[in-house]
């Protein structure tokens, strides 16, 4: 059989449709499309795309029981490494990791991976309760801050040997970023939910509005009869540029806006109780998947100019490819090399424009990105209503500041030794953002795995070294 | 989960709760407050607790219905629970050991100044409380100022009782006629935007250190949004984890004004709905 060159295209809402709903906007393979895909795979003896995954699917294994329809079997051998595939099928960077790589990538386009997990975790929530495998609980307590994607991934993985895992939450619903943070259209709450209830089928306790830190420390968790403690609280403090105008009725943080719509569901106001006030003429500004998930958020609520405003240029955009394309097709403008130096407000101090400054591009910097400078003299006005802060996020100090013996990196990242996650205190696991600073899901999923494994091998060497 | 204990209106339209949370009362320090959401569809809305009883893991929380979220949490009855309760959060209030103090509030921003002068009171502090509201029917929880206060003054803005005028004209009276400046370690104010602005006016003038309580829109108050941001000398803070407490005299109220009333339009249909019955 001759290899085909090119994946089989992902079917997408019209972006002339979706531009104006919240619906998701690629749709999925059906069972003839991952059939067709399943077939490219090569089933290589050394499959470099499991070295590429941060959690070590058995990617050759899950797509040669499609090419045999055992999608029950495929989804089962996913799972035994990825607590959430349906959530990485979707969101995860695979052009970065698995995908890239793939044998065939060399000569046409690699295994879409991706689209072949989505498949095979959405066939299981269509066709069958997922299997729950027998626990013997072994009768130790793990304590888990957060419930997003590292912490859920470590409580199941801890479930799954035997711990009795309570998960503490702070917000009032489970699955942190993937609730709070990724819209609607890309991931639908659904999804969310019933991954959590798969985590929760396992025997994981989730206590929501719990804020350790305040509600209860870390040492009174301990206290509590808790053996361990893993850290998955997130990055979730929003950074701003520091310029005048920033605090002017209309400007938002883009954690702010994504909570609201996201979480509370201010897109369907007044059916929701929470509000936003989402202009006509938005500015998103960064390039990360984030502010994609901002720019695109104006659009559908009725935006008709939603515009990226970064510093740098096209190929430092750090959003994945796919993204940018869909931004792109919605009619997003990109304003690159260009930066904000203050937000302009009008009598009643709403934002009414802001004003900008030209960059070009110099020499590398620490990030291996070419350094943008500003063109002196070159300052312009944009148009604008309102303005979304997409500049990153940073952990919140909360947990450090109230638990002794944890310490931090200055720009907030929790200290841990090595890939096991231990932290400066002792029997006190972190991982994911809440130690690397904003980053992916799948790499936080890989972090809580690799924690479960130590808290593991740990309580049951029965030591007290750390 | 959060069950309302008891219920008691205090005025037409300010009520207060106790509510069952064991966890909360056990950490909560005066000066912190909780987020809560009354239904699924629902706001998250911050509220200073206004007192704690750690025994009995109880705690007090007093609101006037002012908004939407406020008039649903007032249709709920003892033995209801409150959807989602998170707490306790913000810096505890910094609260001098010994000296004098004035405390200072407005409408029911007396609530939120409660917890603080019972505390002053514990510690021995000589406490001169001064309360107002815009009429006598307004003035809430005046037995539970008076029992922690050594000197309490009302004040109402038509003067159907006390003292009429604001209660910021009350204490600039009272610094210029029987209060020494000099005798008092600091002021404590807490109430609507306006009336702390102009309590921070007379203070100023007198040279006195003045707290105040931030109430902000927030949205998860934990340091997560931003929502809550306010200037204080010059720097933006966030009032969730940086306050709610702050120097009355570095901040910017009519920032703080102006971002109070972003969403007036949409409180206003809200407002609407809630009175036509809607469908909560």
């Amino acid at each position: 059989m001759a290899l085909k060159k090119n994946r089989v295209e992902m079917p997408v809402q019209d972006p002339k449709e979706r531009k104006s709903n919240f619906d998701e906007v690629a749709l999925g393979y059906t069972e003839e499309m991952a059939l067709e895909e399943a077939s490219r795979c090569l089933n290589c003896k050394k499959p470099f795309c499991v070295d590429g995954c941060p959690v070590n699917v058995n990617i050759p294994g899950f797509i040669k029981l499609i090419t045999e329809k055992k999608y029950q079997e495929a989804i089962n051998v996913v799972k035994a490494t990825n607590s959430l595939p349906a959530v990485c099928g979707r969101v995860c960077p695979q052009e970065t990791q698995c995908e890239s790589k793939c044998i065939l990538g060399r000569r046409g386009e690699p295994v879409a991976i991706g689209r072949l997990e989505r498949f095979v975790a959405d066939w299981e929530m269509k066709h069958g309760e997922a299997e729950i495998p027998e626990i013997k609980p072994n009768g130790k307590k793990v304590a888990i801050v957060g419930a997003g994607p590292a912490g859920l991934t470590c409580a199941g993985d801890l479930a799954r040997l035997g711990y009795e895992v309570t998960i503490f939450e702070s917000l009032h619903e489970p699955g942190g970023v993937l609730i709070y943070g990724i819209p609607e259209f890309r991931l639908p709450k659904e999804i969310v939910r019933k991954e959590v209830d798969y985590v929760k089928r396992l025997g994981v306790k989730i206590e929501t509005s719990f804020i350790v830190g305040r509600t209860m420390t870390v040492d009174e968790l301990f206290e509590n009869g808790f053996d361990a403690v893993f850290i998955g609280s997130g990055a979730g403090l929003p950074i701003f540029m520091n310029i005048p105008g920033e605090n002017l009725n209309g400007v938002y943080s883009a954690n702010e806006y994504l909570t609201r719509i996201n979480l509370m569901k201010a897109y369907k106001f007044p059916e929701f109780d929470t509000p936003i006030v989402s202009g006509k003429k938005v500015a998103v500004v960064g390039a990360g998947n984030v502010a994609m998930d901002a720019v695109r958020c104006a659009l559908r609520l009725g935006a008709e100019k939603a515009m990226i405003v970064y510093r740098r240029g096209r190929e430092e955009m750090p959003a994945r490819a796919e993204e940018i394309h869909h931004a792109e097709e919605e009619g997003v403008e990109f304003h690159l090399l260009t930066n904000p130096v203050r937000i302009l407000g009008d009598e009643n101090g709403w934002v009414k424009g802001m004003e900008c400054i030209r960059m070009e591009l110099g020499e590398p910097d620490a990030s291996g990105r070419r350094r943008p400078v500003p063109v002196p003299g070159s300052e312009f006005v944009m148009d604008v209503d309102t303005v979304i802060m997409a500049l990153g996020t940073r952990p919140n100090p909360i947990l450090v500041q109230t638990t002794e013996g944890l310490d931090a990196h200055n720009w907030g990242g929790l200290i841990t030794g090595d890939q096991r996650g231990r932290t400066t205190r002792p029997r006190v696991w972190a991982g994911g953002d809440a130690v690397t600073g904003a980053a992916t899901v799948i790499q936080a999923m890989g972090a809580g795995k690799a924690a479960a494994k130590d808290i593991h091998e740990y309580l049951q060497s029965g030591s007290t070294d750390w | 989960m959060n069950q309302i204990l008891k219920k008691r209106v205090l005025t037409p339209v300010t009520k207060e709760i106790v509510v069952s949370a064991p966890h909360i009362a056990r950490k909560a320090q005066p000066g912190q407050f909780v987020i809560l959401r009354v239904t699924e569809e629902g706001e998250r809305i911050p509220l200073t607790i206004a007192d704690f009883d750690r025994e009995a893991g109880t705690i007090t929380l007093v609101y006037q219905e002012v908004g939407y979220t406020t008039r649903l949490l007032g249709k709920l009855e003892p033995n209801d629970c409150i959807l989602d309760l998170a707490g306790p959060l913000g810096l505890p209030a910094e609260l001098p050991e010994k000296g004098r103090v004035v405390a200072v509030g407005g409408g029911v921003g007396v609530a939120p100044l409660l917890p603080k002068c019972k505390e002053l009171h514990r510690r021995g502090i000589n406490l001169i409380s001064i309360i107002g509201a815009r009429s006598a029917d307004l003035i809430i929880l005046e037995e539970e100022m008076r029992a922690c206060s050594d000197e309490l003054h009302i004040c109402t803005d038509d003067g159907s009782r006390g003292f009429k005028g604001f209660v910021s004209d009350k204490l600039k009276e009272l610094l210029e006629t029987s209060l020494k400046p000099e005798d008092i370690d600091e002021v404590i104010a807490i109430g609507p935007i306006p009336m702390m602005k102009a309590t921070c006016a007379v203070t100023k003038e007198f040279g006195l250190k003045t707290w105040v309580s931030m109430n902000p829109i927030m949205v998860d108050g934990t340091g997560m949004c931003g929502a809550c941001r306010v200037t204080v000398g010059g720097e933006t803070k966030f009032a969730c984890v940086d306050g709610p407490m702050f120097d009355g005299h570095l901040v910017d109220w009519d920032e703080a004004w102006r971002r109070a009333n972003s969403y007036r339009e949409q409180e206003q249909i809200a407002n609407e709905r809630c009175r036509c019955g809607g469908d909560h």
